[in-house]
């Protein structure tokens, strides 16, 4: 067995935290004000090749393992889970459904300018009436004189409505095939007449994350922009979706990091009854709690990100990294705002962000609860 | 234009849990808890390397002094776009002070026909700035030191900036080969990409012990050395100085009727 990081990964763990640390975290509260989509932060991040990492160099990416790509969502995360949700977004479903399902033409026009950073892409797959059961999916692909007509409304979209929106791949109903709906993958490009992007929501955290309510209206899009084979759909967004676990397997990690450091960090600074709160067990258990549990979520993240690296399946292990890692990323923030007292309740310490950032690790790709079914299935149960 | 660029690994003292301990022997400090990062000063001098080497072509070749565990800021800068690499490494080495250190990195760069040597002007862990300068005087080069820009005027002349106190810019011309010591904020150390971190993951570092600096063993280290560190010591608080204990409330209040009563403000 061997629990290390290769040099490789090493030296990129140690670049990207000091960059996030430097480049990041002083501005990660005034931005998280404005509520808008840092995009110098997002371009400086680009160029250190981090909006590409596990799309092949032939394609514009950086060629690295998804450990690698573990390590950078964590380390970002750590300082902004805006940031970081952005980029594990971009990464596992804007621009992995094109690597793995698209056609050679299609990744030469689409994924090369999103593994760079230059395109952010995006993935609909939600619906008001449809989210975990897909199955329940309303959007329509009908196909009419070479061209697919979209109606439909997709929800909760993360990068769909910024100024470098290349694109949204969307699940919809093509037909219908043994009985049931025939789902596919479409390509719609930005900007498609038809394609509307509601105002950003007003969310509890995520506050520089991009997610918008998208709707179709007889939107046309070519017949040559399915992506992968028609009807194929559902067995595609399911490998998608694995892989997107472990991103926020590792943005949980790297939150529940941040908590942990703020915390001892406090617990350390801040004197009552002539002593440091961190002297009192009720203060210290909590930290050690919390360091237990990102020990754990860490190991499990970086175990499913290095069997998605063998090539092995990872649906279970992608599961249980996203259902442990997300939960103890609230309970860590919960226990953040806890030891920090009313300054954790304020704006001015950083766990109040994290706090609010940490609620939707436990619903986005895949709620707790669904993490359970998809586990206890596993089980024969 | 081939580069030399010192680069020394230093504690990370940006870190506020790192605490400073004096070890047993009263000659060293408890290193086991630091984490350890590029000297800041020569993470400039990288990037000014970096930053010639892509507007004049050439090659820049990074040296150091230290143990293996060195060689992740060798392989950071090399991430960033150095070429080659040069770890002199022998435990024979330990205790060399200014003189012996320069010497050491003479040995390293004196045959290598390098037209610029860089090095930064400090050091934050024992505060020589001496290094450099003393390097280029064992070498016999003309050198700059505190430089803050660095300009090509031909391929035998600089123009170098030297910020002076107040902000001050001293402009001066130098001819190369020569040495320059680099300071704090004159360009933007760049991240490395992670390209560059694969790339660099397959540059050689090469090793050199003293065998292969052709140096004699009494001229390096302590044995080497003019200057010989005694001891450290913690300084005693003065009778000038008070210490303000408590929370931040009772602190800050007690300061300002201090600087109150002083007529300070």
């Amino acid at each position: 067995m061997e629990f290390d990081l290769n040099e490789e990964q090493t030296m990129f763990r140690q670049m990207v935290r000091e960059f996030a640390d430097k480049e990041i975290a002083p501005y990660a509260e005034e931005l998280d004000g404005t509520g808008e989509f840092p995009y110098e932060i997002q371009a400086k991040m680009a160029d250190l090749g981090l909006y590409g990492l596990p799309i092949p160099e032939e394609y514009g990416g950086a060629g690295a393992d998804f450990v690698t790509y573990s390590i950078a969502v964590e380390e970002i995360g750590r300082v902004s889970a805006s940031l970081s949700i952005s980029m594990a977004a971009h990464t596992s479903l804007g621009s992995m459904p094109i690597y793995l399902f698209g056609t050679e033409e299609q990744k030469q026009r689409w994924l090369v300018d999103l593994a760079q950073g230059r395109k952010l892409g995006a993935f609909g797959l939600t619906e008001p009436e449809a989210g975990s059961d897909a199955g329940a999916t309303r959007t329509t692909a009908r196909l009419a004189a070479g061209e697919w007509v979209i109606n439909g409304t997709k929800c909760f979209i993360t990068n769909s409505g910024t100024d470098i929106t290349s694109h949204v791949t969307i699940t919809a109903v093509t037909g219908e095939h043994g009985g049931g709906k025939e789902i596919s993958n479409i390509l719609i490009p930005a900007g498609t007449p038809g394609f509307d992007v509601a105002p950003s929501y007003r969310k509890m955290g995520w506050h520089n994350s991009d997610t918008h309510e998208l709707s179709f209206t007889d939107c046309r899009v070519p017949e040559g922009h399915l992506l992968g084979e028609r009807g194929g759909g559902f067995k595609a967004f399911l490998k998608i979706l694995d892989c997107g676990r472990i991103g926020v397997a590792a943005l949980s990690v790297g939150l529940a990091q941040g908590c942990l450091d703020e915390s001892v960090s406090y617990a350390k600074s801040r004197i009552q009854f002539g002593q440091p709160i961190g002297r009192n067990q009720g203060i210290s258990f909590k930290c050690a709690d919390m360091l237990v549990e990102v020990e754990l979520a860490r190991l499990a993240t970086l175990k499913a990100a290095w069997l998605a690296d063998q090539g092995r399946p990872y649906t279970r292990e992608a599961a249980i990294a996203k259902l442990f890692a997300s939960e103890a990323a609230m309970r860590a923030a919960n226990s953040a705002v806890q030891i920090h007292g009313g300054y954790g309740y304020i704006e001015d310490y950083p766990v109040c962000r994290y706090f609010r950032d940490a609620k939707i690790l436990e619903i986005g790709e895949g709620t707790s609860e669904v993490q359970r079914i998809v586990l206890s299935r596993m089980l024969g149960l | 234009m081939n580069i030399v660029v010192c680069v020394k690994q230093v504690p990370d003292t940006s870190d506020p849990d790192t605490e400073v301990h004096i070890d047993g022997t009263g000659r060293g400090v408890d290193q086991s808890k630091f984490s350890f990062v590029i000297n800041d000063a020569d993470n400039y001098a990288v990037e000014e390397a970096i930053l010639l080497k892509e507007k004049h072509g050439g090659e820049v070749t990074v040296v150091n002094i230290g143990p293996e565990a060195a060689n992740q800021v060798i392989r950071m800068a090399l991430a960033k776009g150095g070429d080659a690499a040069i770890r002199l490494d022998d435990e024979k080495f330990a205790f060399s002070d200014v003189l012996a250190t320069a010497r050491l990195l003479q040995s390293a760069v004196k045959d290598g026909g390098f037209d610029l040597i860089m090095a930064g002007c400090l050091a934050s862990d024992d505060g020589y700035g001496a290094v450099g300068v003393t390097l280029a005087q064992l070498l016999g080069l003309p050198h700059a030191a505190m430089v803050k820009t660095v300009e090509v005027i031909d391929d035998k002349k600089l123009k170098v900036g030297r910020e002076l106190e107040g902000g001050l810019l001293e402009m001066n011309e130098i001819e190369m080969p020569c040495v320059l010591t680099i300071q704090t904020g004159g360009n933007e150390p760049r991240y490395a990409s992670f390209k560059g971190i694969r790339e660099a993951s397959k540059k050689e570092i090469k090793v050199m012990d003293l065998g292969a600096t052709g140096l004699a063993e009494d001229q390096v280290g302590e044995a080497g050395s003019c200057a010989i560190m005694a001891q450290y010591s913690v300084p005693e608080v003065g009778e000038l100085a008070e210490i303000l204990e408590g929370d931040p409330g009772t602190t800050s209040a007690r300061l300002a009727e201090i600087l109150k009563e002083k007529g300070l403000v």
